[in-house]
């Protein structure tokens, strides 16, 4: 069995006193996996995700990292925004050093590790524009960049490459798994994209939707060692992505 | 008496501008009218700012206070300047005072509108990157309303404008207003149009360079 970095004990999450967002959602996420949270719109995915931050606490149940519990958001996760949540105002250096800066380190120092990032998601020649300035892709790069400046064992995505078009999405995807082969990751992805999850996660979590639980859990095993542009041809990959649509399609009206 | 006198030829315009630009009486009045003018509007922003940003990030506040800043926003404040002036005296203070009146609501609805419109995921950046509240306040939420506060000061400048003017007018006595009155009871028609001009031109130059601070700032607000 892998190294449990991250679990959440029976979580729910009720709104309003009345709606259930979330029902006793018990999930273990493996240290250096990349974990995927699937599941139909108003599924509860991104409550979830935002549990597991510390952004919205739970109403019952417990969120653990290496067996200790954690309230309220910490160094050890990392946020990347569906959409982005950059500073419009800030250039992208300053947007990359934010989180850095948030942890009052020094100007010197934050630029030269945020450069550093820059560089590593492929936005070299880009620090002194604003996000006005750049594409959809080159937007979320930056929130990448952000996110993984602050050095973070875990890192958060949600639904992070939904707001850019398919062409763009694609190459995100293939930078992404690039990436953690160099940076060393938990990743836990939220996404409504079947392809997405199986192409990226070692760990499938299919969540049901209202109240919000976990109807399955499936491990893709697919071979990301080689050409990662292989990835889709696999039989593994097509199969998957078809068993989870047949098991999926009774949760979506 | 006819036209003429009402409505002199601008040439005689002209001429009562550069008369009035010698007077001592002008220059007082001017003084005065900037000096009430530049103190309430700076107090309208100064209490108007963060009054708007308390109300945007406290529903309390909010509860409170937006009765109050709804009712005097659309109320006819001149109909008040009367009751000022036994408290204020007939001085700088009641005309400051109208200038306050006419011009801080404005400041204090539009920066929280602004400040409610901020993007929650925004604010969730924030506190993921373990900044405390005081910091999301200052590093996020207000510059990202900036926009909306600078738009609701550029119309607290026009209010302010309207307020001081029309202040020294209600109370007939001081500064331009006093003006105003002395020229119209002797019939000096000439040198109240210029002083008409001279208001106007006051306050399109005042307007145009918040205008120009405005420009400044919009192009990110395309973004959000």
């Amino acid at each position: 069995m892998d190294d449990i970095i991250l679990k959440t004990e029976d979580v729910g999450v009720i709104y309003d006193r009345s709606i259930v967002a979330l029902e006793n959602v018990s999930l273990n996420v493996p240290t250096g996996k990349l974990t995927a949270i699937l599941g139909p719109s108003g599924c509860g995915k991104t409550t979830l995700l935002k549990v597991i931050a510390g952004l919205i606490e739970p109403s019952s149940g417990t969120v653990k990292i290496r067996d200790k519990e954690t309230i309220g958001p910490g160094p050890d996760r990392a946020l990347v925004f569906q959409d982005f949540a950059l500073l419009p105002w800030a250039t992208v250096l300053q947007n990359v050093a934010f989180g850095l800066r948030a942890q009052g380190v020094s100007k010197r120092e934050r630029e030269k590790t945020s450069l550093t990032y820059i560089k590593e998601v492929g936005l070299s020649g880009f620090e002194d524009k604003y996000p006005h300035q750049l594409s959809g892709g080159m937007r979320q790069r930056t929130g990448l960049a952000r996110a993984l400046t602050v050095n973070s064992e875990i890192l958060l995505m949600d639904e992070p490459f939904s707001a850019v078009d398919e062409q763009m999405r694609r190459k995100l995807q293939e930078d992404l798994l690039e990436l953690l082969k160099i940076e060393n990751k938990t990743v836990i992805f939220v996404t409504h994209s079947i392809e997405e999850a199986v192409y990226l996660a070692d760990q499938v979590v299919i969540l049901s939707g209202r109240p919000g639980s976990i109807a399955e859990i499936v491990y893709p095993e697919i071979d990301r060692l080689g050409e990662i542009d292989l990835i889709r041809r696999q039989p593994r990959y097509v199969e998957l992505v078809d068993e989870i649509w047949s098991s999926l399609k009774s949760y979506v009206e | 008496m006819g036209w003429m006198t009402l409505l002199p030829p601008l040439s005689g315009i002209w001429f009562a501008f550069a008369e009035l630009l010698e007077q001592t009486a002008f220059w007082e009045a001017f003084a005065m009218t900037a000096r009430t003018f530049g103190i309430g509007l700076g107090l309208s922003i100064l209490v108007g700012i963060p009054v708007g940003v308390l109300m945007g990030i406290s529903t309390r506040a909010d509860k409170i206070l937006s009765i109050w800043v709804n009712l005097f926003i659309s109320a006819p404040i001149t109909a008040v300047i009367p009751a000022l002036m036994p408290i204020f005296g007939i001085a700088d203070a009641t005309v400051i005072a109208t200038v306050i009146l006419f011009s801080i609501w404005v400041v204090i609805i539009d920066t929280q509108a602004g400040i409610t419109h901020v993007k929650d995921s925004l604010v969730e950046m924030g506190r993921n990157f373990g900044c405390s509240r005081w910091k999301i306040i200052i590093w996020i939420v207000i510059p990202a309303a900036l926009p909306e506060i600078i738009t609701g000061v550029r119309l607290s400048v026009v209010r302010a404008v309207k307020g001081v003017i029309v202040g020294q007018i209600v109370i007939a006595l001081i500064g331009f207003g006093g003006l105003f009155n002395t020229y119209l009871s002797y019939f000096l028609m000439e040198r109240f149009w210029a002083l008409i001009i001279v208001v106007f031109v006051m306050s399109f130059t005042i307007i145009g360079l918040v205008e120009l601070l405005e420009r400044r700032i919009a192009f990110y607000a395309r973004t959000r």
